[in-house]
């Protein structure tokens, strides 16, 4: 089998690879995690009470405030961040975060990308191409 | 990006380091954005709030106060969004001490890189407006959405780490509200009764904010009859509808400077308008009314009261005292401060029992735990702004006008 690879807009950050946690739903660190225990804490979030830290995120809009942008720093600080961040529509805020904390980010897939990964899937994540590799799918 | 001479020798380092990391970051978010070439700024604002810094934040600012003067000084005017604690009042409201320690290392800092602690998200009527066309680097979404459309100048949303980075190299990536083709409708609404207090205009904002999609949304209102909507009422709307609709820009159809007439607003022809009558406001409003009459405190913020707004608020508890049972807030920046104590405003509102804050605002406190230590759970504000972000932090908010707040805290119970 080969491999998938997806293409997006470039991003910012460096390479890495990890397991996905998916789900159609948006992103703010300040208004949807618990940052100190690693998980989702907003009840109406479809990831509710899953733990991210070290997982390559894949959601569909960056939502919230300016205070994201200080937020991804910290939690990289703490080794509590997730591995990277995938979404449909990034924001300035998170892509000022991103490069601050100098974290994975890529946005702009050609099709929805929530639909085309799985949780738990294995992810190589490249901002630099902006594609993301999902090990043996087709 | 296309970078000009002054720019590669930045980013060669040879303006110091703190410069061509700085500038470093902005051409990835620049890359990003797909800007062509960065944009002068004449002013950056920046968010640093201990609650948002946290610890790390504070030792990344401590690093750069690190540096020689002449690498670390900022090249612009450079002012401060409302702090974590005001440092003459945090005792009366049990605000915990390590909190306020981690603000006054952040102040220390920012002193220390020549920002001007401002400690407002009202500059725009308080410290130097902005001006049609001019870009600038803002970092509260308040400040940003009222720049943008009120007064017709050029920001996007810069986080405090984004806006420090303007700061340092005075210019940003040219994306965004920087340029034109971002600065149209894409969305239309028709006003059926045209707001009457503060808190109508806030509530008007949450409702085209919940209606937006993307910050690359720009609403275009039409219908606004009878006198000109002042400055605080463009602000609690503007405020409202930047944290409803994570939007960046408004246009009001013959009272915002680039929205003469339809036909200037919108490429092509409008969409079709959504109707926004009395009852959608009152829906609004009435879904924050909380299922009893019980209130632990009031707060007036979110943004910061305007010199207006304080003269209003001492005419309604000018020779009143509050109910034992209720605390009430009140917040603006160290200039309005000063100018509601020669007015006689202060001292008005805090024979009530009220507490005037400055250099604050209620949400960028440590919320959560000042509701904690006090035992306040119930809030009744005048702000659809705070309604919106308040709940996350375990209040259980109602939104009324002014008056009705004040009435409230008198009375000790929702009137």
């Amino acid at each position: 089998m080969a491999d998938l690879i997806i293409q997006g807009h470039v991003g910012i950050g460096p390479a890495v690879s990890g397991e996905a946690l998916v789900a159609h739903d948006n992103f703010s660190a300040r208004y949807d995690l618990d940052r100190v225990k690693g998980t989702f804490s907003r009840p109406a979030h479809k990831l509710y009470g899953e733990n991210y830290v070290g997982k390559v995120l894949v959601l569909n809009i960056a939502k919230g405030g300016v205070a994201t942008a200080w937020m991804l720093h910290t939690m990289k600080q703490r080794d509590m961040a997730p591995a990277a961040l995938l979404l449909n529509w990034a924001n300035p805020i998170i892509a000022q975060g991103a490069a601050f904390a100098d974290f994975p980010l890529i946005d702009r897939f050609e099709d929805d990308i929530t639909a085309q990964i799985n949780t738990g899937d294995t992810v190589l994540v490249d901002p630099t191409s902006g594609t993301v590799t999902i090990g043996g799918r087709v | 990006m296309k970078l000009t001479d002054y720019e590669q020798a930045m980013l060669a380092g040879e303006m110091g380091e703190p410069r061509r990391a700085a500038l470093a970051r902005q051409v990835e978010i620049g890359k990003f954005f797909d800007a062509e070439d960065f944009v002068a700024v004449a002013q950056a604002h920046i968010m640093a709030d201990s609650e948002a810094l946290g610890e790390a934040g504070v030792e990344h600012l401590e690093e750069l106060a690190a540096y020689p003067d002449a690498e670390r000084q900022v090249c612009i005017p450079t002012i401060t969004d409302p702090r974590g604690a005001d440092f003459h009042a945090y005792e009366r409201i049990k605000q915990d001490e390590k909190f306020v320690d981690l603000e006054r290392r952040a102040d220390a800092a920012f002193r220390a890189l020549g920002v001007m602690m401002t400690d407002t998200c009202i500059n725009y009527q308080t410290v130097m407006p902005p001006v049609l066309g001019e870009h600038l680097a803002m970092g509260d979404t308040g400040v940003v959405i009222y720049s943008n459309s009120v007064q017709g100048a050029r920001t996007n949303y810069e986080g405090g780490p984004s806006a420090l980075a303007s700061a340092l190299t005075g210019r940003t990536a040219r994306y965004g509200f920087h340029l034109d083709e971002h600065r149209r409708g894409t969305a239309r609404f028709q006003l059926e009764e045209t707001p009457k207090t503060w808190t109508e205009w806030g509530a008007l904002g949450g409702l085209v904010g919940n209606a937006m999609g993307s910050y690359f949304q720009v609403p275009v209102i039409e219908g606004v009859t009878g006198s000109t909507p002042t400055s605080d009422d463009l602000k609690h709307f503007g405020a409202a509808l930047a944290s409803y609709g994570s939007t960046a820009m408004f246009h009001v159809v013959g009272v915002t400077p680039e929205a003469p007439d339809l036909g200037t607003v919108f490429d092509g022809a409008p969409p079709d308008p959504t109707p926004v009558s009395r009852a959608d406001l009152d829906t609004f409003i009435t879904s924050y009314a909380g299922d009893d009459d019980s209130l632990d405190v009031v707060v007036f913020a979110a943004p910061q009261l305007s010199i207006m707004e304080l003269e209003k608020l001492a005419g309604l508890l000018k020779d009143r005292s509050l109910d034992s049972g209720v605390s009430l807030l009140v917040a603006t920046n160290p200039e309005n401060a000063r100018a509601a104590e020669r007015f006689g405003f202060r001292d008005a509102i805090e024979r009530s029992g009220a507490l005037l804050l400055e250099g604050v605002c209620f949400y960028q406190m440590h919320a959560r735990e000042l509701g904690e230590a006090n035992g306040w759970t119930r809030l009744m504000t005048n702000s659809a702004k705070l309604t919106n972000i308040i709940g996350g932090y375990g209040y259980d908010p109602v939104l009324a006008d002014m008056e009705r707040c004040v009435e409230s805290a008198i009375a000790g119970r929702i009137v």
